[in-house]
């Protein structure tokens, strides 16, 4: 078995190479800089390219461009950074390009701080530059997951010609664990019908999303709607632990799932009924099987690592048949266990905060 | 027989483009666009270029350039097509890419694209169209806009101590080493119409030679954004702009670089290639049996940075992977990070390991006095607590932990350098806790430790930090 | 046109549609054979049109002018 104790960081790039991603465009920012640094090793070394860019928004429109030829490419920052990155991924939404992009996500807004957070949880999940359009957002809570969600962020981005996002934290991202080297994917995928890639074949084609005519272009927003709906329909991810007889389902993904995790048998132990509902989509949104949680848990609680975005989400998917309450540290402050086992008892004590 | 008329480097019919008229393009009478258009389709058609080319409209006037070559198009965002371009140039070496741009993409809003993309010497060609104006957008101020000139956002002309002067974009990467082939040319009377085409077909072929970047910048009438009738427009254009923006060769190295010298290498993705190199990444700790844990541990290691605290993580990290058991090493970041310690948590578990910090560790390692003061209330009752006694001066409570104290400084000093305490205290750790067998520690360091020469150094400091603890007992 | 082409003499030949009546041809026409039109096209412009003789073929109207399918000139 093929394994290497790894960083996060680092098993992203492993995954995009197995995903068969050919070029690498960044930009350095802390806390995602190693990803760059594992990049600049690996893409050249097997005939990939890798190119630091001026910038932020140029690293995002040459992925524009590597996209637009139909070959699979990606970029990384970290918040502030991927706030540079809105430009470039609205219009490879709008020209509807397959591309992965990697927000390992800090303190801000702002300069904000290196430490991990989730306060791009809107950013990412509801748009983030201008127009009609959605990332599909992937949060995995580990180094294999890092890797192995990455790989599939390609083939979604693929499947549905869009931008598919990974939604990291600082501590899954710096974080070491054993990874099992992915077998690298075959080459199925074929974009000759709309991809321009200076070859005759596809002369014809054209990479744009400029639509003068508002019919057109109502009807291009359509369609990009019905391929969303799909997604939705389709590629929803989430992990459930011990929450079909929970009173009290925690919602929580990426580092703070698994801070969580490790919190539910301490509260079982103790009589509290908890259980933990971990999207790993964070779009779509897991919403169908938090509705169906309404039928048995007595109580929500969404635990983020911002002052509460998610959250809006799980209530939404409740629609008011249960309480939903939120606990939030921010700034770079990750929860304890004993502060969650708290919350736990005071939610399902009755108490309000 | 000598024909002039449309080149076949246009589409036939413009259906791309809206509304009616699809053999017009959309700019005003007199626009120099057209004239560039013209001349960039004629020579690809020419040259054969055609199928390989790839057309990248920017935004402004021309963001429409796709209506109109014959050949694979791109619709860029603001400034960004020297971005696109290198990115489609570098995944297609064989591509003949054209980076076609207005005075605000290209001096404006794109500058550091266009900067950096001629200082990587991108082996592209960079049409730009200078007409001293924002065209579409309606006739406000562009970076090269005159002294004087009026536009929709300088009603009282353009002042230079409050806007600025003209910007001169070809003399600014004449400065840089890396590109090619840098002229300045115009669309004015025929002379300077026919220079222009020479200019732009001198850049097409250094590209389809591989002889890296070229920029051709055009200085072009905009006659509705000047308010001036075509031909006095054309006259302006000679007569004033030609002052600021002095036409000719800036840089040319084309006949010294030797042909694709400034081609780069690009691979197509082959899974085979990809499964290799990967193969190379994986573990060279080599395969062993699953072995037992004792119990899982959660550890934290604190020192001083430069004591191997994060190293000491990673060995026992790589025992507990080899030994088949859930691994987690997470060092100090952003809040962990405090009083100037290095520390890292790692957690090896016989199962599922939920969050990676270890905030109430069942082993902490002390190198460092600050360490003790800050984390020896979070271990748990019973928990084991390593102190490097050369260093740290105080001493835990005894009654609730199980202190291991050991001068692995002084230890590893004498086995040869206090750089190895850390691998003095791995071996408390294993005696301490009874985690895994020694012999398999000792077998898992031989193959981690990468220089051959450090291994028998290790292997003593590992066996003497042991053997302190077992005598202990 | 027919009558050029018999008469092996270089001609040249203005779309009428597609002219903007720009002007420019007539501005770089070294024989001054190019005129502008007092009718309009479609698109409501004057367009220019050849004045039938003496054009010498140099092609410089052709490259003067701003749109790709305006203006055709022919060198027998």
């Amino acid at each position: 078995m093929a394994r290497q104790f790894m960083k996060g960081n680092d098993a992203i790039v492993v995954g995009a190479l197995a995903a068969g991603c050919r070029a690498y465009y960044g930009y350095p920012i802390t806390p995602a800089s190693e990803i760059a640094h594992a990049a600049a090793l690996h893409f050249p070394a097997l005939g990939g390219v890798f190119i630091q860019a001026e910038s932020e928004v140029a690293a995002m429109n040459m992925v524009y461009g590597t996209a637009g030829m139909g070959v699979r490419t990606m970029t990384a920052s970290s918040s502030p950074g991927f706030s540079l990155k809105q430009e470039g991924l609205s219009y490879a939404a709008g020209a509807e390009l397959p591309c992965v992009v990697v927000n390992i996500v800090r303190g801000g807004p702002g300069l904000g701080n290196i430490a991990p957070e989730q306060g791009d949880y809107f950013q990412i999940t509801k748009g983030g530059g201008h127009g009609n359009y959605r990332l599909i957002a992937l949060a995995p809570n580990g180094a294999q997951e890092m890797c192995d969600l990455t790989m599939h962020a390609f083939e979604l981005a693929d499947k549905y010609r869009n931008p598919a996002c990974i939604m990291a934290d600082g501590i899954t991202g710096q974080m070491m664990e054993v990874v099992e080297i992915p077998k690298a994917l075959p080459k199925t995928w074929d974009h000759t019908s709309w991809c321009v890639d200076g070859t005759p074949g596809t002369a014809g084609n054209l990479v744009s999303s400029i639509i003068l005519e508002p019919l057109e272009l109502e009807a291009h927003n359509l369609k990009l709607e019905a391929k969303y709906e799909q997604i939705r329909n389709h590629e929803v991810m989430f992990e459930k632990y011990a929450v079909d007889d929970a009173d009290l389902v925690v919602v929580a993904y990426g580092v703070v799932s698994r801070i969580v995790y490790s919190t539910v048998d301490q509260a079982r132990a103790e009589g509290l009924k908890v259980g933990l509902l971990r999207p790993i989509t964070v779009w779509p949104f897991p919403s169908a099987v938090i509705t169906s949680l309404c039928a048995t848990a007595k109580a929500f609680l969404a635990v983020e690592l911002s002052t509460g975005q998610m959250v809006e989400d799980v209530r939404l998917a409740v629609e008011g048949r249960k309480p939903v309450h939120f606990y939030g540290r921010c700034g770079g402050v990750v929860p304890g266990g004993d502060e969650l086992l708290a919350e736990y008892r005071r939610v399902l004590g009755g108490g309000s905060r | 027989m000598k024909t002039y008329e449309k080149s076949g480097g246009f589409f036939p019919v413009f259906e791309r483009k809206t509304g009616p008229a699809k053999d017009a393009t959309h700019y005003c009478p007199g626009c120099g666009h057209g004239n560039v258009h013209k001349m960039i389709a004629e020579a690809l058609e020419e040259f054969g270029l055609l199928g390989r080319s790839v057309f990248v409209s920017p935004v402004g006037c021309s963001v429409f350039g796709y209506y109109y070559f014959n050949c694979g198009n791109f619709q860029a965002a603001h400034g960004r097509a020297p971005a696109v371009a290198t990115a489609v140039k570098r995944t297609n070496p064989d591509s003949i890419v054209i980076s076609y741009q207005g005075d605000g993409d290209l001096a404006a809003i794109g500058t550091a694209e266009t900067i950096h993309t001629a200082n990587r010497g991108e082996n592209i060609c960079v049409f730009f169209v200078n007409n001293a104006i924002y065209g579409m957008t309606g006739g406000q101020m562009a970076p090269t806009t005159m002294i004087g000139q009026r536009s929709t956002t300088t009603p009282q002309g353009r002042i230079e101590t409050v806007h600025g002067n003209p910007i001169r974009m070809a003399e600014m990467l004449a400065t840089l080493p890396a590109p090619t082939y840098i002229e300045r040319v115009a669309i004015g009377d025929s002379k300077h119409i026919m220079k222009a085409r020479k200019a732009i077909r001198k850049a097409i072929r250094i590209q389809a030679e591989g002889k890296g970047y070229s920029f051709v910048e055009i200085v072009s009438a905009c006659p509705t954004g000047w308010k001036m009738d075509p031909v006095h427009a054309r006259e302006w254009l000679l007569e004033d702009m030609l002052k600021v923006f002095p036409l000719g060769v800036f840089k040319d190295e084309s006949d010294s670089r030797e042909e694709d010298s400034w081609l780069r290498r690009y691979d197509a993705y082959d899974p085979a290639v990809v499964d290799e190199y990967l193969d190379r990444l994986k573990s060279t700790l080599g395969d062993a049996e699953p072995v037992a844990l004792a119990e899982d541990l959660h550890c934290k290691f604190a020192g001083f940075g430069g004591q191997g605290i994060l190293t000491l993580g990673l060995l026992l990290s790589q025992i507990g992977m080899r030994a088949g058991q859930h691994v987690s090493w997470f060092p100090a970041y952003g809040p962990e990070m405090r009083g100037g310690t290095a520390n890292c948590s790692v957690n090896v578990c016989g199962s599922r390991i939920g969050t990676p910090l270890v905030e109430t560790p069942n082993v902490l390692v002390v190198m460092n006095q600050p360490s003790l003061d800050a984390f020896e209330k979070e271990v748990v009752d019973g928990g084991v607590i390593i102190i490097d006694t050369t260093i740290v001066e105080g001493r835990p409570d005894d009654k609730r932990l199980r202190p291991v104290l050991i001068p692995a400084t002084a230890i590893a000093d004498e086995v040869g350098t206090a750089k190895i305490a850390n691998v003095v205290v791995l071996g408390a750790l294993v005696a301490a806790t009874g985690c895994f067998p020694r012999a398999f520690c000792e077998d898992t360091l031989r193959a981690a430790i990468k220089k051959r020469s450090l291994v028998d150094m290790n292997i003593d400091a590992f066996g003497r930090g042991y053997e302190f603890v077992k005598n202990a007992r | 046109m027919t009558d050029n082409a018999a008469l092996d003499v270089p001609w040249m030949e203005v779309n009428g549609e597609l002219c903007k009546g720009c002007q420019l041809c007539l501005a770089v026409c070294p024989k001054s054979v190019i005129a502008i039109s007092e009718k309009l096209n479609s698109a409501s412009y004057h367009p220019a049109y050849y004045t039938g003789a003496d054009c010498t073929g140099c092609g410089l109207c052709f490259y003067a002018c701003p749109e790709p399918g305006a203006i055709r000139v022919t060198k027998p």
